[in-house]
């Protein structure tokens, strides 16, 4: 197995250094082949389990509850404008 | 005895009976957290002020005769449950300058209980971890010998309780961050099933396998505590509307006939012999009780620790892509090491081509492991194991290989794919030898049941314990 160390940072918004990326495709592997023992694992017709409670479509009345105040909503803010949360520009 | 040495069960009572006031209650452990943090590193925060002015407030409600359940009984938390005005950090630098705008459900539920928060504990940053190694703060020291990891996650909770700093304390269970550290520490580890209680307000980790428990110095503590925090919560939809029943009320029920399952596949090669020993040991005392023993089989546990380090590191990567310094915290170049596998291991199992192959699969073994247990729970009650192949390691001695202490877990990650609650219980004290160079150390084991049985690990947990009272104590 061969991960592509750069693209899967890219994906992840990581920025690494020189050495955490060899560092990495090395522990990545080792661990990947560990995990290649599932493949013994015959899971022909079986189905996932993602809630394993068996809970489903839990719903609830749709009303308004009190919520954060704007200054407390930004309160923990590293940069904030006018009342908002101020961000990097996306577009050029 | 000195108070903060006392049980909940025992504070309760004297409280009650005005033997000592809480303030008094909050003070001997607020002294023995000034006393012992600068050795085990257990507190990342210490709330003096707040702890004391809680104290106090507690007080004017017992003088008044207020039964709140857990009313002057100080506790501490893992620095990963949501503090309103008390930095939590998850133990990672990202969340260094964090302050919570709200309770985590079951921090309002503990308050409202009259519970006194003493501080925030250290852990695995994130929750990532065995042996508490990866916290951004330095690791937390094993009270039984210092030289020794106390277990992860949630190893300052392990460390608090067992050193008497706080009467009980909040942990996270996500693969074994709960019994694993009790079982290291000599204390008793509950981690729930999932769902009993909320995760809101819980920095989330993976969150279809994250469960709320605790640490407590006897399994009697651990049902009080888990009656105040169990329950639905309208802030987390996989809390089901299944009534809470009083925890404590079954305690001592006789365990004649229970059927106790013993699963070959834990007790194999890889098992320390010792804890083989001592934990067979545990098992006779059941027998002797009336219990029936009976040799089963799950037989997929094998691919258990696979199956969880694809769809573990899987959720974190998309849990932890919420922390872009916008809104609070830190830029993400401040995640550390283990932070940053676990994000690369989930990003790259869940791209584009490789879903199938690891997400998919992993989901579908995870069914099988489920279906394991269910076929086991038609033919026993409980089943008991032990909660770790080996004794505690030494600081440092895993940290360099990931895949090695990964596979620390392989006897706990089980009950979270399952979804099953585990208890897990002292059953004594390995050591010292001299020949081995081996420290004094503790070990547990850990009592499994069908999901919302938390009833019977208790009646279970507290027979052992009454058969076999745990009097050891860390000399510190």
């Amino acid at each position: 197995m061969k991960i592509d160390i750069l693209k899967v940072a890219k994906l992840a918004n990581l920025k690494l250094k020189d050495n955490e990326e060899n560092e990495l495709e090395g522990q990545l592997t080792s661990i990947l082949g560990y995990i290649e023992k599932l493949k013994e694992v015959d899971t022909e017709g079986v189905e996932e389990t993602s809630q394993v409670t068996n809970l489903e479509n839990i719903e609830r009345e749709d009303f308004t509850l009190p919520s954060l105040e704007q200054v407390t909503a930004l309160s923990n803010a590293n940069k904030k404008h006018e009342g908002f949360f101020e961000v990097e520009a996306i577009l050029e | 005895m000195k108070l903060n040495e006392l049980t909940i069960k025992q504070a309760i009572d004297g409280l009650r009976k005005k033997e000592f006031s809480a303030l008094d209650l909050t003070e001997s452990c607020l002294d023995q957290i000034a006393r012992l943090n600068p050795l085990l590193n257990a507190f990342l925060t210490i709330c003096n002020k707040e702890a004391i002015n809680a104290a106090k407030q507690a007080d004017e409600k017992l003088r008044i005769g207020d039964k709140s359940p857990l009313l002057g009984i100080p506790i501490a938390l893992k620095d990963i449950y949501l503090t309103k005005n008390i930095r939590t950090t998850a133990s990672s630098k990202v969340l260094d300058n964090y302050i919570p705008q709200y309770d985590a459900t079951v921090v309002k539920k503990l308050k409202d209980a009259g519970a006194i928060i003493l501080g925030k504990l250290n852990c695995d940053a994130w929750a990532h971890g065995s042996s508490g190694e990866n916290s951004d703060y330095g690791p937390v020291k094993n009270p039984y010998n210092v030289e020794y990891t106390p277990g992860g996650s949630s190893s300052g909770s392990a460390a608090s309780v067992a050193a008497d700093m706080s009467i009980a304390s909040g942990g996270t269970d996500t693969g074994g961050s709960i019994r694993l550290p009790a079982a290291f520490c000599n204390v008793v580890g509950l981690k729930p099933t999932y769902g009993r209680v909320s995760r809101n307000g819980i920095i989330a980790m993976s969150s279809s396998l994250d469960s709320i428990g605790h640490f407590t110095k006897t399994v009697e503590d651990s049902a009080l505590y888990l009656n105040v925090t169990a329950g639905k919560d309208s802030f987390d939809a996989t809390t089901p509307n299944l009534p809470v029943p009083d925890y404590s009320k079954n305690l001592n029920k006789s365990i004649k006939g229970t059927r106790i399952g013993i699963p070959k596949e834990f007790f194999t090669e890889g098992l320390d012999k010792k804890i083989k020993e001592k934990t067979m040991e545990a098992i006779s005392f059941f027998e002797k009780q009336g219990a029936e023993i009976i040799d089963i089989s799950l037989p997929h546990t094998d691919y258990a620790i696979a199956a969880y380090y694809i769809i573990q590191p899987a959720e974190v990567s998309s849990n932890l892509a919420r922390y872009d310094s916008i809104r609070y915290g830190n830029k993400r170049s401040y995640f550390g090491k283990e932070a940053k596998r676990r994000i690369m291991l989930g990003t790259f199992t869940l791209s584009a081509g490789y879903y199938d192959a690891y997400y998919k699969k992993a989901m579908k073994v995870r069914t099988l492991i489920k279906k394991d247990y269910e076929e086991a729970f038609k033919k026993v009650d409980a089943i008991i194991t032990p909660v770790s192949p080996t004794l505690p390691w030494k600081l440092g001695e895993k940290i360099n290989d990931p895949l090695k202490m990964y596979l620390s877990d392989i006897f706990t990650v089980t009950a979270n794919l399952a979804g099953i609650p585990g208890l897990s219980v002292p059953i004594g004290i390995i050591g010292p030898s001299t020949s081995s160079e081996q420290a004094a150390l503790p070990v547990g084991m850990q009592i499994l049941g069908p999901q919302f049985s938390e009833e019977l690990l208790f009646n279970l947990g507290h027979q052992y314990e009454i058969g076999n009272p745990n009097k050891e104590k860390p000399q510190l």
